[in-house]
C-alpha cells in the first residue's frame, strides 16, 4: 500500500501551489467577517428601532455570524476546486497512476483539505465573533456567556463540514462546474428561501446548512429561529450524517467509474 | 513484464477491447499498432487500472497495478499531454507526484534536465505547448526511474525535431534494458523504433510478432509492368507460368518473378514494354491489409482492393 504520510505530503503540495486555493479561502475569511462586521455596526445604530419582542429574543452570537450566508459559497467554492480541478484538468489519471488506492487517494486530499478550511473556519468564526461583539457595544455578549464558546467554535466547525460536502459532491458529480452548479444556488438560494416557506421548511430544517448553522445559535429561540426537534449538537450532528453520506458517495463513484 | 490475459472492456453494448492477450517482455521496445479506436488507448488505461476491464486482468511483474507500492518505481506511463493541472508550475506538478511515492525531490530537477524543461520549470502549465506538455507527461513516467515505460502516441501533434528526440530517448531507454510499450497508429514511425509488434484491430489481438517476422511476412516482392501488347504478353507470361494480376491504369503485376526473367521473356516474343520494375510493398500497406477488414471509422471513398495486398485505387 502506498504510505499515507507521503500521499498526506503530497496532497499538502498539491492544495499549497494553485491560486485557487489562497483565493477561495482568503475569500472565505474576509467576507464572512467583512459582512458581519457591517451588519453588526448597522445594527447596533438602529436597535432602538427593533419592535420590543425583536429585542427581547436578539442573539447576538449568532447575529455576529451573518456574513457567513456568504462567505460560506467561497468554502463551497474551495471545497470543489479541490477535487473537482483532478477532473477538468486530466491530473486525476495521473495521479490515480502514482497512487492507485482510491481510498488512500482521497482521504488524503479529505483530510489535507478538511483540516486547512478547518484551520481558516475556526479564525474566521472567532475574528467575526469579537469583531462584532465590539462594534455591537452595550447589545454584545462575551465569550464566557453560557454556550456563547460552544457557538463560536461550531461557526469553525460549519464553515470545515461545509468545504467537506462540498468535496464529497464534487467526487460525486466529477466536475466543478457541475458541482458549483448545483451547490451555489442551493446554499445561497433553495435552502435559505425553503426554510422560509410553511411546510417546505419543516423538510428544509433538515438539509445540511440549515441543521449544521444551530451550532451557532445561542439562545434557542431567536429571530424567525422555529423551534425545531433537535438541539445545536443534533443539528450538527445531521449535517455530519450528510458530509459522511457525500463522502462516501463519492468514494463509491471513484471506485467504481473508469477514471 | 506486462501480462494481460483475456482483457476485455465493454461501453455498452459496444465492445472496445476483446479478450486480449499478450505479453509485453522486458528489455524490448513493444510496439501496440492499431487504426484510431482499435482500443489501444482503453488497453493502456486498464494496464495502469485506472478503467476496469469487464473481465480479463493485467498483471505487472506478477502483480496487479493496485497491489503495486509506490507504482511509480515500476511503470512509469504518459497516457495525455495535458494530464497535469494547469495552474501549477512544471516543477510542483511532477513534485507533488514525487512526494507521493517518496521519491526525493532532487529527482524532479534531473528528469526536467533529461526532457529539457529547466528553464520553464516554474511556469505554470497552462501556458505549454502541446510539445512542451508532452515533454512534462515524459518527465512525470521517468520520475521513479522504472523498468517498465508505457507511451500513448508520444508523437501525435509533434514537429519533426520533437519527434526525432522522443526516438531517441525511446531507443536509449531500451538500450539501459528498460521494457518499453509504446503505442501507434503509424507503422513507419513503429518501425523505425519497436522490436517486437502487438497489432489490434477493434479491440481484438490481429499480430502478436517480432518486428523482423513482421518485416519478413509482409514485404511483398513484386514486378511491375505496362505495355501496349498487353493481350499477348498475358498470354506469353501464362505459357511460362507465371501470373500477372491487373493492377488498374493499364499496369500488371507478377509476385515471385524477377525484372530479368520478364524482361527476357518479352525480348524474345519482341513485345514492346513501356515499364518494368521491381516494387516491394510497404509495411504501411501490410499494416492496412491487416487492419482493413477491423478498421471502425472507414473513409467509404476508396471501396476496391487489389486482390491479395495493397489497397490501392483502380483509376481512381
Amino acid at each position: 500500500m502506498a504510505s499515507v504520510p507521503a500521499v498526506l505530503q503530497s496532497e499538502w503540495t498539491k492544495i499549497r501551489t494553485v491560486a485557487s486555493t489562497s483565493w477561495t479561502l482568503v475569500s472565505a475569511f474576509v467576507v464572512t467577517v467583512a459582512v458581519g462586521a457591517l451588519l453588526c455596526a448597522l445594527l447596533a445604530s438602529t436597535f432602538d428601532d427593533l419592535p420590543p419582542t425583536e429585542q427581547a429574543t436578539f442573539d447576538p452570537t449568532l447575529f455576529s455570524f451573518s456574513g457567513m450566508a456568504l462567505g460560506q459559497l467561497a468554502m463551497v467554492v474551495f471545497g470543489v476546486l479541490v477535487v473537482g480541478t483532478e477532473y477538468s484538468s486530466g491530473m486525476i489519471r495521473t495521479s490515480l497512476a502514482a497512487v492507485p488506492q482510491r481510498a488512500t487517494f482521497l482521504f488524503s486530499k479529505i483530510v489535507v483539505a478538511g483540516v486547512l478550511a478547518l484551520v481558516v473556519g475556526t479564525a474566521t468564526s472567532f475574528l467575526s465573533f469579537f469583531l462584532g461583539q465590539a462594534l455591537l457595544g452595550e447589545r454584545a455578549t462575551s465569550i464566557g456567556e453560557e454556550n456563547v464558546l460552544r457557538a463560536v467554535i461550531g461557526g469553525g466547525l460549519y464553515m470545515g463540514l461545509i468545504a467537506l460536502f462540498s468535496m464529497g459532491v464534487a467526487a460525486m458529480l466529477r466536475s466543478s462546474m457541475l458541482s458549483l452548479g448545483i451547490l451555489m444556488p442551493f446554499f445561497f438560494l433553495v435552502s435559505q428561501i425553503l426554510a422560509a416557506v410553511p411546510y417546505a421548511k419543516d423538510v428544509a430544517r433538515y438539509f445540511p446548512d440549515q441543521a449544521g448553522s444551530k451550532i451557532m445559535q445561542v439562545l434557542p429561540q431567536t429571530w424567525n429561529g422555529d423551534e425545531v426537534p433537535y438541539g445545536p449538537w443534533g443539528g450538527l450532528g445531521i449535517m455530519l450524517l450528510w458530509v459522511a453520506a457525500s463522502l462516501l458517495g463519492g468514494f463509491a463513484v471513484l471506485g467504481k467509474r473508469d477514471a | 513484464m506486462i501480462e494481460l490475459e483475456g482483457l476485455t472492456k465493454r461501453f455498452g453494448s459496444k465492445v472496445a477491447v476483446d479478450d486480449l492477450s499478450f505479453t509485453v517482455r522486458p528489455g524490448v521496445v513493444t510496439g501496440f499498432l492499431g487504426p484510431n479506436g482499435a482500443g489501444k488507448s482503453t488497453t493502456m488505461r486498464m494496464m495502469l487500472d485506472l478503467d476496469n476491464p469487464t473481465s480479463g486482468s493485467v498483471r505487472i511483474d506478477g502483480k496487479h497495478y493496485r497491489e503495486l507500492q509506490e507504482p511509480l518505481k515500476y511503470i512509469g506511463a504518459l497516457l495525455d499531454a495535458k494530464a497535469m493541472h494547469g495552474g501549477r508550475t512544471a516543477y510542483h506538478n511532477l513534485l507533488c507526484l514525487a512526494q507521493a511515492n517518496r521519491i526525493p525531490a532532487s529527482r524532479v530537477a534531473e528528469v526536467l534536465d533529461t526532457v529539457g524543461l529547466t528553464a520553464v520549470a516554474k511556469k505554470k502549465t497552462k501556458g505549454f505547448s502541446l510539445g512542451m506538455g508532452q515533454r512534462l507527461g515524459i518527465a512525470s513516467a521517468l520520475l521513479g526511474d522504472p523498468e517498465i515505460l508505457m507511451f500513448d502516441e508520444p508523437v501525435n501533434g509533434l514537429d519533426p525535431e520533437g519527434i526525432h528526440w522522443i526516438r531517441n530517448l525511446m531507443k536509449q531507454l531500451a538500450a539501459e534494458g528498460r521494457t518499453i510499450f509504446v503505442s501507434s497508429h503509424l507503422m513507419s514511425e513503429m518501425a523505425l523504433t519497436a522490436d517486437h509488434l502487438i497489432v489490434i484491430g477493434q479491440g481484438r489481438l490481429l499480430a502478436d510478432t517480432s518486428m523482423a517476422d513482421f518485416i519478413h511476412q509482409n514485404s511483398r516482392s513484386y514486378v511491375r509492368l505496362r505495355s501496349p501488347q498487353q493481350e499477348r504478353l498475358r498470354d506469353v507470361l501464362h505459357q511460362s507460368g507465371l501470373t500477372p494480376v491487373e493492377a488498374g491504369n493499364g499496369t500488371l503485376e507478377i509476385d515471385g518473378a524477377t525484372t530479368e526473367q520478364v524482361g527476357e521473356l518479352a525480348a524474345e516474343h519482341r513485345i514492346v514494354l513501356h515499364e518494368l520494375s521491381s516494387q516491394r510493398a510497404s509495411l504501411e500497406e501490410a499494416f492496412m491489409q491487416m487492419t482493413a477488414s477491423a478498421v471502425e471509422y472507414h473513409a467509404h471513398s476508396a471501396p476496391g482492393h487489389g486482390p491479395q495486398w495493397a489497397p490501392r485505387d483502380k483509376g481512381a
